[in-house]
């Protein structure tokens, strides 16, 4: 049983985003890190890009796996965790501290497209 | 085996001063290499192992006893077809009459190797039921790559530009998706039916005039026929596609049934599979890629060609077409590939080809039926070359896919291929070819059975198998997490 | 059903049938619908022994006629000592699978990690693959690398100085991939550098090929091409021919981001044309995009040392459409030659074979231009062991009178000009056997004249 933490919202392709203000941090879904097992790289985009709702911004690869990562939200790239170059196995110890990339979000309305926790965890079956 | 004396990398049994050749006098001498201007020359030389000949030899002799191949062992490696390796084709290829042959060389003093050429060719679309073959494309992925330029080809000849979609069912190998797109082709994905074939109601509503064609493999990835496939092809030729037949599966059609009589217009063939050439541990193969009548013109260049001068004389000759897709190869492909497939060809003959596919069908059938009791045998019935189990029956002590195939190498049995096909989880695919013997099968019909046992008996033991080989299992997450792939970086790290 | 390759008697075909419940081997394709199955036997030769498939190609091979070779043009008439291939022939390793299982299969996955050590040595660069096809397949793929990385650039510029045949296979490639490709162009047997600078200030190019040594045998100076592609945040490839590396300015050293080329001219036969091997090398920050597969060292759960295929998420059995290349057999066998070659020549024999081939070349060079009816197409230009001669004289009647005295004499560029290769292989006395062929051409020209 994955963790599914309440106040996030989720996408159907396994990526959340955690809203502060106009910013959003955006990562993979405990699910999604354990569907993958061992993470061993994190594609990251660049500061400045920018990612557009549902279009592709990154990857992660595990040993036996590779998935494309797509934005939940529009907007600019402002951050990235640097921390996953050196250790991408941090999101297999916890997917939600460890978000990709921070975001200035451009369309909050967006928000509405995206599942609330129970959306995610029925998705899921769980 | 010597294994801990000779554990060591070549580069580290280097010692300045040492070396293993021996070459001519320079009898040119006054002509010297300092001569070129040193901006143009590298500052420092490579640091290759300097090593006598004698300890290059037990270097890799014993290197190679770390290795199993088919001629070790059984090799059930599915969709790999792991056949026996004739060593006549290995003396043919190494013949010196064809080996030290340029390939630039004047046409007229290479007439044998073209005529293999050509009658290889003429022989595999005798076998496939296809119009002409190129010999040209390296490998299977690469004979894909150059079927579905054939495919674009086609359809930019006739200014039909928006076919650029290819079906590919859900079942199959992923080099036909990459290949595709390697191709500038998108894939649609077609569902199969729980019976593991294509869905064709799926099928249906995904064909309109944006499909270039579809890729099928026949026996699919399960091994099961695509009874289906006369009316597949019917739906896809209707909307004006092209049918795709990639080779993977067609050792088990030998003698029973050719691709190109099923409604396939273009197809590869792995000589590495079906045809006895050995892997060479992942190459070189050859994937020849052959075409009904009406596609020939596509094929790539260059070609060869036979040409009758009279009634009893005829030369070949290798020429470049103006509506040829281009080329994917500099010459004429991987000929030495094509002395090994053509001496098997003759070795077998009519009255033998035709046996391959059913003794290869029997025995994958033999298999599965002694096994199915202790395996999860997700689909039932006849199969054909090759068969798929979900794993162990019994999966309660957590022993998975995996575990068995590394207990299997305990026992001195190549492992099958395993978590592939992706439609069940613990996938392990057998393909048992048809020159292994019935004890040669009936022994690992016997080790299955003992590893099933002993998930139940002793699962630790089996999910920390192997044990008896040269060396146990390895952390692939730390060789992903920090790529280390040249002595170079290893030195430096262990220093 | 009696033959050497199907150990089946008779009485094990009708227990396995049994234990199948079927009757007989028709009903094992029982789901194959009637009307597609085949009804005939096929139209090939009957069955051949040993001894008849060895008198065969004996006889075939008498319509092969061997000749001195004094041509290059991407595939070069090498040595290949005894040891090379004898150990080629080790089962163990010609009838193995891909390693996929690593316990069993740490001789091929040692070798190949070997062998991208020892092709980092001599291309300089970081990291290496575990081979690709050849050494035009591979420039391609480089190609599609550079597009790949670039993410919205899909041009690429070649130089018109690279082999024509790889020329031919990139674009290819890139007419079927979408990629644009551009020529820059020759001036005077090397890339004309302007139209390089010209082309790449667009600021749309995703990589730039050149050839070291190039098409015409000629070492080009590529000081500040690499500064102003990446100026330019374009990707250098640099195709070279592998055995020259061992004494020419690396690819790492001019700044290029991929080497790629062919390895057929480390020992590997002229095979008349393959089975050779593609390398392709770039740097570590570049691993990810690189196609093929790749051999890691680790360790096993005891802790020994070993090697492992590694960073395979990149790969099409994984990765499906999305993959770096669609490249699933490689050339490893031909891997395992190079990396056996390499370890007997060692750095020091390298050096030799390619002074021995400048040497030759040179003396070929010099004696030609003194029959008074060549001269060097680009005189001023530094060559290795291949070059270029221009010529009044009819090549194709020169070709054909050398074929005469079985002689390859070079391969016609044109009309006028022609590419001749000289290697270790080629004696003083072969050397000389050539030059007395033009001569005798050239005299039985002006007899007739």
């Amino acid at each position: 049983m994955s963790k599914i933490i309440e106040g996030l919202f989720y996408s159907e392709s396994h990526e959340y985003v955690r809203v502060e203000g106009d910013f959003g941090y955006v990562g993979i879904t405990d699910h999604a890190q354990h569907e993958l097992g061992n993470v061993v790289y994190v594609d990251m985009p660049e500061v400045d890009d920018e990612v557009v709702a549902g279009e592709e911004f990154g990857a992660v690869e595990s040993t036996k796996a590779a998935s494309d990562l797509f934005s939940p939200v529009s907007g600019t790239v402002v951050e990235v965790n640097e921390a996953l170059e050196d250790e991408p196995g941090l999101i297999n110890k916890d997917a939600f501290e460890n978000w990709i990339m921070k975001v200035e979000l451009s369309d909050k309305g967006e928000l509405d497209n995206l599942m609330d926790a129970n959306g995610y965890k029925a998705m899921i079956g769980e | 085996m010597n294994n801990v004396y000779y554990g060591k990398l070549i580069f580290e049994l280097s010692r300045e001063g040492r070396h293993g050749y021996s070459l001519p006098k320079n009898e040119m001498s006054d002509y010297r290499m300092d001569f070129l201007p040193s901006a143009l020359l590298r500052s420092e030389a490579p640091a290759l192992p300097e090593v006598d000949e004698m300890t290059v030899v037990r270097h890799y002799t014993n290197m190679s006893n770390n290795n199993f191949g088919v001629d070790t062992g059984f090799y059930p490696l599915g969709s790999c077809t792991m056949k026996y390796n004739p060593k006549i084709n290995e003396d043919m290829a190494a013949h010196p009459s064809f080996c030290n042959l340029h390939p630039l060389q004047d046409v007229n003093t290479v007439q044998g190797a073209l005529e293999v050429y050509y009658k290889l060719q003429e022989s595999l679309a005798e076998l496939a039921g296809m119009k002409e073959f190129t010999l040209n494309p390296f490998a299977g992925a690469h004979g894909e790559l150059t079927g579905l330029m054939v495919m674009r080809s086609y359809h930019m000849s006739r200014g039909d530009e928006k076919r650029t979609k290819v079906i590919v069912p859900d079942s199959a190998h992923g080099t036909n998706p990459a290949s595709a797109a390697v191709c500038g082709l998108d894939v649609v994905v077609v569902k199969s039916r729980p019976d593991g074939t294509v869905d064709v109601d799926d099928l249906r509503p995904l064909l309109d005039d944006t499909i270039a064609g579809m890729m099928m493999t026949n026996p699919n990835t399960l091994g099961i026929f695509e009874h289906s496939i006369a009316e597949i092809a019917k739906l896809v030729h209707e909307c004006g596609g092209l049918m795709y037949y990639d080779g993977a599966n067609l050792n088990p059609m030998l003698g029973k049934v050719r691709p190109g009589d099923i409604g396939f217009d273009i197809m590869h063939i792995n000589l590495h599979k079906t045809f006895s050439t050995p892997h060479g541990g992942g190459g070189p193969g050859s994937g020849p890629v052959g075409v009904r009548a009406g596609l020939e013109q596509f094929l790539p260049n260059p070609h060869v060609v036979r040409k009758d001068l009279d009634e009893d004389t005829y030369r070949y000759d290798v020429e470049f077409g103006d509506n040829s897709l281009g080329s994917i190869s500099g010459f004429l492909g991987n000929f030495a590939v094509m002395m090994r497939a053509y001496t098997y060809i003759l070795t077998l003959g009519h009255e033998n080809v035709k046996n391959v596919g059913p003794l290869a069908t029997l025995n994958a059938n033999y298999i599965k039926e002694s096994l199915k009791d202790v395996y999860e045998l997700p689909i039932g019935g006849v199969c054909k070359h090759e068969f798929v189990f979900d794993g162990l029956k019994d999966k309660s002590t957590g022993v998975t896919t995996l575990d068995v195939a590394k207990r299997l190498l305990d026992y001195g049995f190549h492992a099958p291929t395993i978590y592939f096909p992706l439609l069940f989880h613990e996938a392990l695919m057998v393909e048992p070819c048809e020159t292994e013997s019935k004890e040669t099968l009936d022994a690992f019909i016997a080790v299955m059975r003992k590893i099933a046992e002993e998930a139940k008996t002793d699962p630790e033991m089996v999910k920390s198998a192997p044990h008896h080989t040269p060396v146990r299992r390895l952390d692939d997450t730390l060789a992903a997490l920090k790529p280390v792939v040249t002595y170079a970086e290893l030195s430096s790290m262990e220093n | 059903m009696n033959f050497k390759f199907f150990p089946h008697t008779e009485e094990d075909v009708r227990a396995m049938l049994n234990t199948c419940g079927e009757r007989s081997l028709d009903d094992l394709y029982k789901d194959v619908p009637e009307e597609l199955v085949l009804k005939r036997e096929y139209a090939l030769p009957d069955a051949m022994s040993e001894m008849d498939i060895r008198r065969y190609f004996e006889e075939l091979g008498t319509f092969n006629v061997p000749l001195t070779c004094f041509v290059g043009a991407g595939c070069y008439d090498h040595y290949s000592p005894s040891v090379v291939n004898d150990m080629m022939r080790r089962s163990e390793f010609l009838t193995s699978y891909t390693p996929y299982q690593a316990e069993i299969s740490q001789g091929t996955l040692q070798y190949i990690f070997e062998y991208q050590s020892m092709m980092t040595q001599l291309t300089g660069m970081e990291v290496s693959n575990a081979s690709m096809y050849d050494g035009c397949t591979a420039t391609a793929e480089a190609m599609m690398m550079a597009v790949s990385n670039a993410k919205k650039r899909n041009k690429v510029l070649i130089s018109d100085t690279v082999n024509p045949i790889i020329i031919r296979v990139v674009e290819t490639y890139a007419k079927f991939h979408g990629i644009v490709v551009e020529h820059i162009k020759e001036e005077n047997g090397v890339t004309c550098r302007a139209d390089f600078e010209e082309k790449v200030a667009k600021d749309d190019v995703a990589g730039v090929i050149v050839a070291t040594p190039n098409f015409y045998g000629i070492l080009e100076d590529y000081t500040g091409w690499a500064d102003l592609c990446h100026e330019h945040k374009t990707l250098l490839i640099m195709n070279c021919v592998a055995s020259a590396l061992s004494v020419i300015k690396t690819p790492a050293e001019w700044g290029a981001d991929i080497a790629v080329g062919d390895g057929q001219s480390l020992g590997i036969p002229m095979n008349f044309g393959g089975p050779y091997v593609g390398f392709l090398c770039t740097s570590k920050k570049l691993i990810r995009k690189m196609p093929g597969r790749i051999v890691g060292a680790t360790v096993d759960a005891d802790g020994k040392r070993t090697f492992v295929l590694t960073l395979q998420a990149r790969e099409q059995h994984i990765r499906r459409e999305k993959a770096t290349s669609n490249i699933c057999s490689n050339e490893s066998l031909m891997a395992l030659y190079v990396t056996i070659y390499l370890s007997l020549m060692g750095k020091q024999g390298l050096r030799e074979v390619n002074e021995l081939g400048y040497s030759g070349a040179h003396y070929l060079a010099e004696k030609l231009v003194e029959t008074g009816k060549f001269e060097l197409a680009y005189p001023d230009q530094p060559f290795l062991n291949e070059f270029v001669v221009k010529t009044d004289l009819n090549i194709d009647e020169l070709q054909n009178w050398c074929v005469d005295e079985n002689i390859q004499a070079g391969l016609k560029l044109d009309d006028h000009r022609l590419l001749l290769c000289v290697t270790e292989m080629r004696s003083k006395n072969e050397i000389d056997a050539l030059i007395e062929s033009v001569e005798d051409f050239i005299n039985s020209n002006e007899e007739e004249a």
